[in-house]
């Protein structure tokens, strides 16, 4: 019982002794190095976190992390993670998953894992691309996208994952970006104190098979006007200069408008609470993953009962006593008649 | 022609008190038919607790079809209920029933080619419609001419009687009184064999406590299908079946396959002391163990309806790896589903269970309709070196065992054990005689504490079973990481060492191949040369089939296998020890197959895919044809 670190914990209590093995320069690095160094915040000693992955390069995640971990197959994480939630209230529980694992194979499982708001924290790894299995077209790849097996061009259009999870009726949705150290852990930290289930997509670059895909989000430059930080209760404005911002059109979709052309008061003030999702669904449509201006940060974060309510502890607490009397109470329920011998 | 007319309702004879012959039956089987929305399945269920409560042995076999509301009268929409009973021990719901009840014209065509000549006929014959019969297809109604010369005929106006019935009770409605005719053949039935009227009375006034005039109807129309019974000159033999004398002594319940495989899973986890983690998606036939399993918060039990069947198994193995009894329950097509996850929990070495209520297939297949053909996909169904126990239930009652088994096996060994019942079992019921829980065999989940020695956790060091530690979240000290990838021995960590890949190849295989499981026990009789071998719910037909060849003196031996992997270890001695092997099989022989490779023993086989449970005649006759 000795072996737990002492409180407080630091980064190298979450670093597990396993070489780390994701090609160089891989944005995967920065959001493990992030997630370690975030951790000691929680205040959870390492044994009762556990991380649970599925197939992909986001998939060895789990193998670096000195928690508890489970590699799982491919897209079934969230059912894992949800039969874990189900036997225990003690633990805190974290999927990483990709966006061919969550969005493609284990498309359902996330839905229901949404739906039901499960206690659990889903991080969906979005490089646009399948780079396990070397560079294939995966379901956020852009119409046109040439990749090894769409070589004419993908045909099919991208799914996008935040408007996917709040369809779903997500109560904790947010995005960031590999290369933001700092939007990424302010995003994990309202993530962990979410009660629900909380999706986070990070956007990350994979420099083998599809490099620079969000450079125009992480160059310093690109990044001031293509960044739309959302903050609860704030106008949403943006730029070098904070000379943009997002406002309601005349035909109610949200448009990206020059605030000195259309005036602070028509900015749209953010709101993460609000119950009804069609804000966080307006900016979720809000700018494409590929190019211009893109929102990031906490799009809803409201308080919901997770799955179950108290159930474990309910069942836990029913538990408690049961021997061999019970069994026989229970196997001889109903009419029962005897056979003298 | 035998017809027997009745006579107007108003001219009905009075009491005939004692006028009655009574006859005395060993054993009986009856069959209640009619349409989907007749109630027999209900009514079947209501004989049958009364008849074991009476305390004759009993089986029996519920048949109905896939469309939950088939077109009204159609042949395709007839369900059937048929229940063996008998005074002496009994191991199969019947071949042909002695009585049939069919309440319209379908239920009577699509149940008479299973009659036998002399049999009795229960008709409504109010249902006996041009629209019905023209439904049945019946050019001209089979009650007014001779196509049913061979059998007793009793024409009973069920329809008419209970609406006179309930006439008088406040607020019954036309409809009330057209639903409460199963409960009048009930009443008939349950007179022709004496049945007790109490446990069907009790379960009237239980069930409809909160709907009184439904209660009222149902109890007017049973009662009034008794005394039809007693007053009218219609039937004139009741029928006796004295209590079983030749069960072992103990106390008894009527229980199907599904409860009792709930019960063994209950026990099972209050004995190991994991919670019940249960997670299926709806599947007939084994929704009904995810139904069961729901009412049982009271013990801890959790039960999860997933959104598909992948997800069910990835639940059950979540629960495990956090420390529960994890189980997910499915049938055939589901069980396909599941391969993908049942690999990774024998790459994790887990404890899970995998309950497979066999139906007929492939693919959807007859979805109400019992095969034990999943057995090789059991045994073989997974991509790589995939070895998983699996454990076959026998009989209703058997379900409870086999259950408990499943989990001992899955706890002790860290490993997914699939537990094959099928539809028979789940939904066919038994008396069983209940165990005693101080009785059942520990399963201790010997959860890993991390070493005192402050040396490093290996979640890959195994004990002298060959198991591996289960080190569940939450422990200090033990944190890992386990995954689908292969694995380092002893360590755990990711390998792709070949040497090492054959090693674990070995390890796992060697691990399952090493479980202690029962020897196989015979039922032998000097001098017989032959063996009658089975597996699964074929166990009742081989016992009666093999009962009837010893009748007429021929020496004959039986076994029955419970552990399909590992298989017993006398098995091959078993086998040799006869000159001929006989293995019948609701399959295209897929046992033979495993055992010939196995032992090189040249076993007949004897097959059956017609979606039905092996017939005690049938296993008669095919016993007799390899005796010399």
């Amino acid at each position: 019982m000795s072996t737990a670190p002492p409180l407080p914990l630091t980064k190298a209590d979450f670093q597990s002794d396993q070489e780390t093995r994701w090609c160089p320069g891989c944005g995967d690095y920065s959001v493990l190095a992030a997630i370690q160094g975030f951790m000691p915040e929680l205040g959870i000693p390492p044994e009762r976190i556990v991380f649970v992955t599925g197939i992909g390069c986001a998939g060895r995640f789990a193998y670096y992390m000195d928690t508890y971990g489970m590699h799982a197959i491919h897209g079934r994480a969230p059912t894992i993670a949800t039969g874990l939630a189900a036997a225990r209230d003690d633990l805190s529980v974290w999927i990483v998953s990709g966006d061919g694992d969550a969005l493609s194979i284990g498309a359902n499982h996330l839905i229901h894992a949404l739906r039901r708001n499960v206690p659990v924290k889903i991080l969906l790894f979005n490089n646009r691309i399948y780079g396990l299995t070397k560079g294939q077209a995966s379901p956020t790849s852009e119409v046109g996208k040439v990749t090894k097996s769409t070589p004419g061009g993908s045909i099919d259009p991208p799914l996008d994952a935040l408007s996917l999870a709040l369809g779903a009726g997500a109560t904790f949705v947010a995005r960031t970006v590999d290369r933001d150290k700092q939007g990424l852990v302010e995003v994990l930290r309202a993530a962990a104190e979410h009660r629900g289930t909380a999706f986070v997509e990070v956007l990350q670059d994979c420099p083998v098979f599809n490099d620079g895909a969000f450079d125009h989000l992480t160059q310093k430059d690109a990044a001031a006007v293509n960044r739309i930080l959302l903050i609860d209760g704030q106008p949403i404005r943006f730029g070098l200069d904070h000379e943009l911002g997002v406002i309601r059109d005349d035909d109610g979709t949200l448009a990206v408008a020059r605030v000195d052309e259309v005036g602070a008061d028509r900015l749209i003030v953010h709101d993460a609470t609000c119950e009804d999702p069609s804000l966080a669904f307006a900016l979720a449509r809000l700018g494409v993953l590929g190019a211009g201006p893109l929102p990031l940060g906490v799009f809803r974060a409201v308080d919901a009962p997770p799955w179950g309510g108290d159930l474990v502890a309910e069942l836990r607490a029913a538990r408690v006593g049961l021997g061999d009397e019970d069994i026989d109470a229970l196997l001889h329920a109903g009419d029962t008649w005897t056979i003298a011998g | 022609m035998a017809t027997t007319e009745f006579p107007a309702v108003e001219e009905a004879a009075p009491a005939r008190n004692g006028q009655v012959r009574v006859e005395r039956r060993e054993r009986v089987i009856v069959r209640f038919a009619g349409d989907s929305g007749d109630g027999m399945q209900l009514a079947g269920g209501r004989f049958t607790d009364a008849t074991a409560v009476f305390g004759n042995d009993l089986a029996t076999l519920p048949s109905f079809p896939a469309e939950i509301r088939a077109p009204a009268g159609s042949l395709a929409g007839v369900s059937s209920f048929q229940i063996h009973f008998a005074e002496r021990d009994i191991a199969t719901p019947g071949d042909t029933p002695n009585v049939l009840v069919a309440m319209n014209p379908a239920a009577l065509r699509a149940n008479v080619p299973q009659l036998e000549r002399g049999a009795t006929i229960i008709v409504n014959e109010d249902a006996f419609t041009t629209r019905n019969l023209q439904k049945a297809a019946y050019d001209s109604s089979p009650l007014e001419d001779d196509s049913l010369d061979a059998f007793q005929v009793k024409r009973v106006p069920m329809t008419t009687l209970v609406g006179r019935a309930v006439e008088a009770l406040e607020g019954a409605t036309t409809r009330d009184a057209q639903r409460a005719r199963n409960l009048f053949a009930l009443g008939l039935v349950s007179w022709l064999y004496d049945r007790p009227t109490e446990v069907t009375e009790r379960w009237i006034e239980g069930k409809f406590a909160d709907k009184p005039t439904v209660r009222d109807v149902n109890l007017a129309a049973f009662k009034a299908g008794w005394s039809f019974g007693e007053t009218s000159e219609l039937i004139d033999v009741r029928y006796e079946v004295l209590p079983a004398r030749d069960v072992p002594p103990g106390v008894y319940r009527n229980v199907n396959g599904t409860t009792t495989t709930a019960l063994g899973l209950l026990a099972a986890s209050v004995r190991s002391g994991l919670p019940l983690v249960l997670s299926a998606y709806p599947i007939t036939p084994a929704s009904d163990l995810l139904h069961d399993l729901s009412t049982r918060q009271s013990v801890g039990v959790r039960t999860i309806q997933a959104e598909d069947e992948i997800a069910a198994a990835g639940m059950a193995l979540g629960a495990a790896f956090g420390g529960a009894l994890g189980v997910t329950a499915t049938s055939g097509p589901g069980l396909d589903l599941k391969t993908e996850t049942i690999g990774l929990a024998v790459a994790l070495e887990l404890p899970m269970v995998i309950v497979d209520v066999q139906r007929a297939g492939p693919s959807t297949g007859m979805p109400t309709k019992t095969e034990q053909s999943d057995l090789l996909a059991a045994l073989y169904g997974r991509h790589g070196e995939s070895p998983v126990p699996i454990v076959a239930a026998s009989t209703p009652g058997q379900c409870f065992d086999a259950a408990y088994e499943a989990v001992r096996i899955a706890v002790r060994y860290r490993t997914p054990v699939i537990l094959l019942t099928d539809l028979f079992l789940a939904n066919g019921s038994e008396p069983w005689r209940i165990p005693q829980a101080a009785s059942l065999p520990a399963i201790d989940p010997a959860f890993a504490q991390a070493p005192s020695n402050g040396a490093a956790f290996l979640p890959y060091a195994r004990n002298a079973d060959g198991a591996r530690p289960w080190a569940i979240p939450g422990t200090p000290g033990l944190t890992h990481r386990i995954g689908g990838l292969e694995k380092q021995d002893v360590t755990g960590e990711i390998s792709y060492d070949p040497v090492n890949h054959a090693r674990m190849t070995a390890l796992r295989a060697a691990k399952v191949a090493g479980i202690e499981v029962p020897d196989v026990v015979v039922d032998h009789e000097d001098g017989a040369e032959l063996l009658v071998l089975g597996w699964g719910s074929s166990e009742g037909a081989l016992r009666a089939g093999v009962r009837r060849v010893r009748e007429r003196g021929r020496k004959v031996a039986r076994a029955h296998v419970h552990h399909l992997n590992p298989l017993p270890a006398n098995l091959g001695e078993v086998l040799r020890a006869y000159r001929r092997v006989l293995l019948p099989e609701m399959n295209s022989g897929q046992l033979l197959k495993v055992l010939r490779a196995e032992y090189l023993v040249d076993i007949h086989g004897f097959s059956r895919v017609e979606g039905r449970p092996l017939f005690a005649a049938e296993m008669e006759q095919a016993i007799l044809e390899m005796l010399p």
